[in-house]
């Protein structure tokens, strides 16, 4: 029996050995997916070569392909921060990856789902199946840009692994769409690649960091919501935190800073950046942003889902101007290792788009704001002209 | 007896709320959600929505676990709207998962037409709409100053430049404005299948005659001009 003397204390986090102790405490989903396929009632769509094996939260290895993927985008991504999908995609042209760009996807619809409930679990598998059967079409293995439908896909696939009934309802719909139920052995979101991809990106980095202090916010859907998914390292944090985002700030060589209330949600809340905004940023501002102010004052602030990038930095305009303390730029993983890589700040990141001030933090990573400013403008001019109908890749990176 | 001294759905009968907690219940998710509850309140602990506003996960799995039919009711017209859908409650010992308790009391709110979900849901039908209609749920050109006036003149400098800004996208898919990438019509349309075979759109009947006569309409229309017939397209997951 443990007794309570003062050398058997609890040990303080930094001082404790991670170690794991028992065995997973769910079934392994590969397992029973392949039982299905066996069965002949689902086809498994395989990882495919070359890959990376990663541990994930009960010690269990995850295949992270590193091409020939099929680009799930997100909506709020594309519409409202779209430097965010563009620096996924240059970071894979930069590496010469095989990748697929589709217009036959359509949104995981979750985020309506989470909102609204105006859905039902038949619909909710059947839009997911529709996309996976599309990607096998295409020939490519789903990569998921967001964090709510890389959430909502394992929901899906336990629901599907655990209904025979929802397995027939969902076959019936997609074949009268003349698709097949279909389902990735891993559900991987692209922040995964970018973890498993930080030592070559680190290889190709043109700038210096070392001078920032970053904090992390860690994306509620991907590490809370079917938690086993989820990439943790016994090196980072001690195994207690995933490891994506902050193992990348870690490679390129930032100062990882921590702050006590990074495993609170940003305030997104769905239905509440829409309809109850008051909420939203109330929340970001005085649970995320003062806070990390207060005990890490960081420059920059990292994330990789859709949602947490949207309320973490629009939120802080309001709080700004009723003089709170506030005032962090917010990136994604993706454009931070993107402008670690050379990445222009606005043809490719596209940081107009994004909220708060970002002047002194370009200028702290060695960037001529108003000499890039003008860069793009000047683009910006090209098309207004009737000289160039779109901006290419070429151009981005001229 | 509810738990809560202003009570405001006491007249409502015993049964037609009982009828709804048997449909949560009976939900095929609950065995994998609902474990029970040791009252920690680690789960409050976590909740974005239990600091902000009168909420708590735990009062929603304790009254679950009690079958307490009219707080449960009073929960399922009010306090189900305010979660955030964040899961930080999946932190739960004993395996509970109050926020999808709380999707699936959402699900029977709407399916039921219940007036406190039509309420909640008004702001949101835009949305509801989009998404429905389109495949993305998040367009560009919804960045409006007065639909985000909160968020300071830089959303108006967006919107200004929406139409420049969005081809000076390298990515070939993102030129869009009205929607977050250009999705394929035929994508749309196995879409617009999948909400008729599933009943979905059923729901949205329930829920908002407005939006569903609107897509029912705007449907029709797309199905009809690439060869197909909406009526062939029937809920297929009914019993
Ligand atoms: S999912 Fe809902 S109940 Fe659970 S922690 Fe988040 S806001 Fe609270
Ligand atoms: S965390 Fe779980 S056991 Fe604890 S109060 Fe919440 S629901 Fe109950």
């Amino acid at each position: 029996m443990p007794t309570t003397t003062a050398s058997s204390l609890p040990l303080k986090a930094e001082d404790r050995k991670f170690e794991r102790n028992s065995p997973p405490p769910t079934e392994d989903y590969r397992e029973q997916l392949f039982e299905l396929e066996a069965k002949g009632e689902i086809e498994i769509i395989r990882v495919p070569e070359p890959y990376i094996e990663v541990e994930t939260k009960y010690g269990r290895k995850k295949k992270i392909p590193l091409e020939h993927t099929w680009h799930h985008k997100s909506c709020g991504q594309c519409g409202h921060i779209p430097g965010y999908s563009t620096a996924i995609f240059w970071l894979n042209r930069q590496f010469g990856f095989d990748y697929h760009d589709p217009r036959d996807q359509t949104s995981c619809t979750a985020w309506n789902y989470y909102a609204s409930a105006t859905s039902n679990p038949a619909a909710q598998a059947a839009v997911a199946v529709r996309n996976f059967a599309q990607a096998q079409i295409d020939g490519y293995f789903p990569v998921i840009h967001c964090g709510t439908s890389y959430g909502h896909y394992k929901e899906v696939r336990a629901e599907l692994i655990y209904s025979a009934e929802l397995r027939k309802q969902v076959r019936a719909v997609l074949a009268r769409l003349g698709k097949k139920l279909v389902f990735p052995e891993e559900i991987v979101h692209y922040s995964e690649w970018v973890h498993v991809m930080r030592h070559e990106i680190k290889k190709r980095q043109t700038r210096d960091f070392s001078n920032l202090t970053i904090t992390v916010h860690p994306a509620c859907h991907y590490h809370k919501l079917v938690v086993e998914d989820a990439i943790y390292d016994k090196d980072l944090y001690n195994g207690q935190r995933t490891a994506i985002v902050s193992g990348l700030v870690k490679t390129i060589g930032s100062k990882l800073a921590d702050y006590s209330t990074w495993h609170d949600c940003c305030g997104f809340g769905f239905r509440h950046i829409l309809v109850s905004r008051d909420f939203s940023r109330s929340f970001a501002t005085m649970r995320k942003i003062e806070v990390m102010i207060e005990e890490a004052n960081p420059d920059l602030t990292l994330t990789h889902d859709t949602g947490c990038v949207t309320t973490l930095d629009q939120s802080q305009f309001a709080a700004k101007a009723h003089g709170k303390k506030v005032g962090i730029p917010v990136m994604s993983d993706a454009q931070y290792a993107a402008l670690a890589m050379g990445a222009h700040p606005f043809k490719v990141c596209q940081l107009h788009w994004h909220n708060m001030e970002i002047r002194t933090i370009l200028e702290k990573m060695g960037i001529d704001y108003d000499k890039a400013w003008s860069e793009f403008e000047h683009q910006v001019d090209r098309i207004k002209s009737g000289e160039i109908d779109y901006l290419s890749w070429e151009d981005a990176d001229a | 007896m509810s738990i809560y001294k202003d009570a405001k759905y006491m007249d409502v009968p015993f049964e037609e709320k009982q009828k709804l907690f048997d449909q949560v219940k009976g939900d095929m998710r609950w065995d994998h959600i609902f474990n029970g509850c040791y009252e920690c309140g680690i789960c409050v602990a976590a909740c974005p929505s239990a600091r902000f506003y009168d909420f708590s996960p735990r009062v929603f799995v304790q009254t679950l676990e009690r079958e307490d039919i009219d707080t449960f009711y009073e929960l399922m017209n009010d306090s189900v709207w305010d979660c955030s859908q964040c899961f930080s409650c999946t932190r739960c010992p004993r395996e509970s998962n109050p926020g999808a308790l709380i999707t699936v009391m959402r699900e029977v709110a709407v399916n039921n037409g219940l007036n406190s979900a039509k309420e909640a849901l008004k702001a949101y039908s835009r949305i509801i709409y989009k998404i429905m209609s389109t495949g993305t749920q998040v367009a560009p050109d919804m960045l409006q100053p007065d639909a985000f006036p909160d968020w300071g003149p830089h959303v108006k400098e967006i919107s200004d430049n929406l139409e420049y800004w969005r081809r000076a996208l390298p990515p070939e898919t993102l030129h869009t404005v009205e929607l977050a990438w250009d999705v394929s019509v035929e994508t749309r349309l196995e879409l617009f299948m999948i909400w008729k075979l599933t009943g979905n759109l059923e729901m949205i009947e329930n829920i908002d005659e407005g939006i569903f006569m609107i897509l029912e309409e705007v449907m029709e229309e797309l199905l009809e001009e690439h060869g197909y017939d909406l009526d062939d397209y029937e809920n297929v997951i009914e019993d």
